[in-house]
């Protein structure tokens, strides 16, 4: 077994990196994200990996295109405002069909807004990192082994999948401290025919491209890749579910709010009401059967968020509206607190039994 | 240990060794032997996880706060308090420096280092082996050394505070022991505690030297 570090979230990100074999760094820095960038900054140069700090934001994202095209595994991270001006790189990336892994350590917003936690960029996260029809695997680790444990499959299911991951995290979790084992990444040897390493007049040219002068030809591809995407769908959706099998009230939350959340529940079970939770771990694919079959016995849902409740409709769809979503959260880079997420849950059950 | 300590006591270290939890159990333990106790908050780095968190409880101790002007707010402006010089003329209290982490955090150390060298002080660097994927004696030694540097002061004790969090076993601080040792010898610096959670501790108890039982105030939101 391997031996237990001390580490915060944004750090235990940019080692599990490193060991799942990313040697291409770019970014730019920005609040709350920053131990990322000054992690890679000191070990990539060490291990013959490359850490740049590129200009701004949209260069480093189109270095991670450049880079990820070679076939190698590369990354980015930024907070909010950051991501914001990726999302015409990360367009371009799904367009090429080439893996990479973005994260994404949330803060206030919109705008500049704040350099507290959020949760705030969720509709951003999954419904349209860019311009264009496509999707990015998200997830949502909770904790800071999580944080490791899903930059390795993010890497992985990149590659397998041939389209952008990202690690959704927020402020919360990307400063906390917590134990973690970095177990050794298990590597699977995906297809990369396709990157452009130097044909040797041995194989025609790869391109890696996203425009397409016809629009048949676009049409094609995209439906080829959305053909991709059902398997996604099939395959990847995951999520934990917390004492739902008797619950009346099942509080849905991911990522640092999951951990609070989960706080408020066991406080409703003492007093007897039948609360648990669900936490979504894949944000898109949603983990919808874990939703269908809350819904078969569950009274009502409590979406719990550091948002203005951006999963409430997620949810809604994946139980087909057959039960009332209720949402509690607070936004600006403010913390609901267990006990705000205890009284939510009375008011909506009408306190113990 | 506490009782070795100067009237002014400047806390260091690696970037998350525990430095401000090890501030808040000095001011709190010093206070409550009845001892008058100022904490000044000198990381301009970091935003987050600072003694200006403790405001309420270092208030309701009747422990003085020196913060940045702006902690805790959106503005995360490297900016010190002038109030700091203040410190340095009460000579009847403890005053605790909680510096930012690593050479970085030391360099706001280094504007009051022609202050600091007319009064006895405690300089004490923080170390937590857990922290490190792999623990480098000579790495750790090397920033003790990069920090005296940048703040123009000298390290005068080793504190060990290494642990895995609430994680944190009796085997976990004794493992930690040899490591705190060789920085201790390869730097020449005394080590002149081993910071430990009480429980702990208590399990501890004549089996390491300078044991400090310390309580755990820096929080994650669902413990509170």
């Amino acid at each position: 077994m391997a031996e237990k570090v001390l580490m915060k979230g944004n750090e235990a990100i940019a080692e599990a990196a490193i060991r799942a074999g990313c040697r291409h760094f770019f970014g730019y820095p920005i609040t709350p994200q920053t131990e990322i960038s000054a992690y890679l900054s000191k070990k990539m140069p060490k291990i013959g990996g490359t850490f740049l700090q590129a200009e701004s934001e949209v260069a480093a994202i189109n270095m991670v295109l450049g880079a990820a095209s070679c076939g190698v595994r590369a990354m980015t991270s930024s907070s909010s405002p950051g991501i914001s001006l990726k999302t015409e790189g990360i367009s371009y990336i799904a367009g090429s069909d080439v893996p990479c892994v973005v994260v994404n350590v949330q803060r206030g917003g919109p705008g500049l807004g704040s350099i507290q936690p959020a949760q705030s960029d969720y509709w951003q996260a999954t419904k349209a990192l860019g311009h264009g029809d496509f999707h990015v695997l998200v997830y949502a680790p909770s904790s800071v082994q999580e944080m490791v444990d899903y930059v390795y499959e993010a890497f992985d299911k990149a590659e397998q999948y041939r389209m952008p991951a990202m690690i959704l995290s927020d402020g919360v979790l990307g400063q906390m401290m917590e134990p973690v084992e970095f177990t050794d990444p298990v590597i699977h040897p995906h297809d990369k025919s396709w990157a452009t390493t130097g044909h040797e007049n041995k194989r025609a040219h790869n391109v890696v491209n996203s425009l397409y002068l016809t629009p048949q030809e676009l049409e094609d591809l995209v439906h080829q890749r959305f053909e991709r995407y059902k398997i996604v769908e099939k395959n990847e959706p995951k999520a934990e579910e917390y004492l739902t099998e008797d619950a009346d009230i099942v509080l849905v939350a991911y990522g640092a709010t999951a951990r609070i959340a989960k706080a408020a529940v066991n406080q409703a079970r003492e007093i007897g009401i039948k609360a648990g939770l669900i936490r979504p771990i894949t944000l898109w694919p949603f983990p919808k059967a874990s939703f269908e079959k809350a819904a078969e016995h569950a009274k009502k849902f409590l979406c719990v968020e550091m948002s203005m409740g951006q999963m409430v409709e997620d949810v809604t769809l994946a139980i087909h509206s057959s039960k009332p979503v209720a949402f509690f959260g607070r936004t600006g880079g403010v913390i609901p607190a267990p006990s705000e997420v205890f009284e939510a849950i009375k008011k909506h059950t009408g306190g113990a039994e | 240990m506490i009782k070795e300590l100067s009237h002014l006591i400047v806390v260091t270290g690696h970037y998350g060794s525990g430095k401000t939890n090890l501030s808040v159990n000095l001011a709190m333990d010093l206070r409550a032997q009845g001892e008058k106790v100022v904490v000044v908050d000198l990381d301009i780095v970091n935003p987050y996880f600072r003694t200006a968190d403790f405001v309420e409880l270092f208030g309701s101790q009747g422990i003085e706060v020196i913060n940045p002007e702006f902690a805790n707010t959106n503005l995360d402006l490297p900016v010190v308090n002038p109030k700091i010089y203040s410190a340095f003329n009460q000579p009847d209290s403890y005053v605790i420096f909680d510096v930012g982490g690593d050479d970085d955090g030391a360099i706001a150390l280094g504007q009051y280092a022609h202050l600091f060298s007319q009064h006895a002080y405690s300089m004490l660097y923080v170390v937590n082996r857990y922290r490190h994927v792999d623990p480098d004696v000579e790495e750790a030694v090397g920033l003790l050394r990069r920090i005296e540097a940048s703040s123009r002061l000298k390290v005068t004790g080793i504190i060990n505070n290494s642990h895995l969090s609430e994680e944190t076993g009796p085997e976990t601080v004794l493992e930690s022991i040899r490591y705190a040792k060789e920085i201790s010898s390869l730097s020449g610096v005394p080590l002149l505690g081993t910071a430990v959670k009480e429980d702990v501790a208590q399990a501890l108890s004549g089996q390491v030297e300078h044991l400090y039982p310390v309580k755990r105030y820096v929080k994650t939101l669902w413990e509170k």
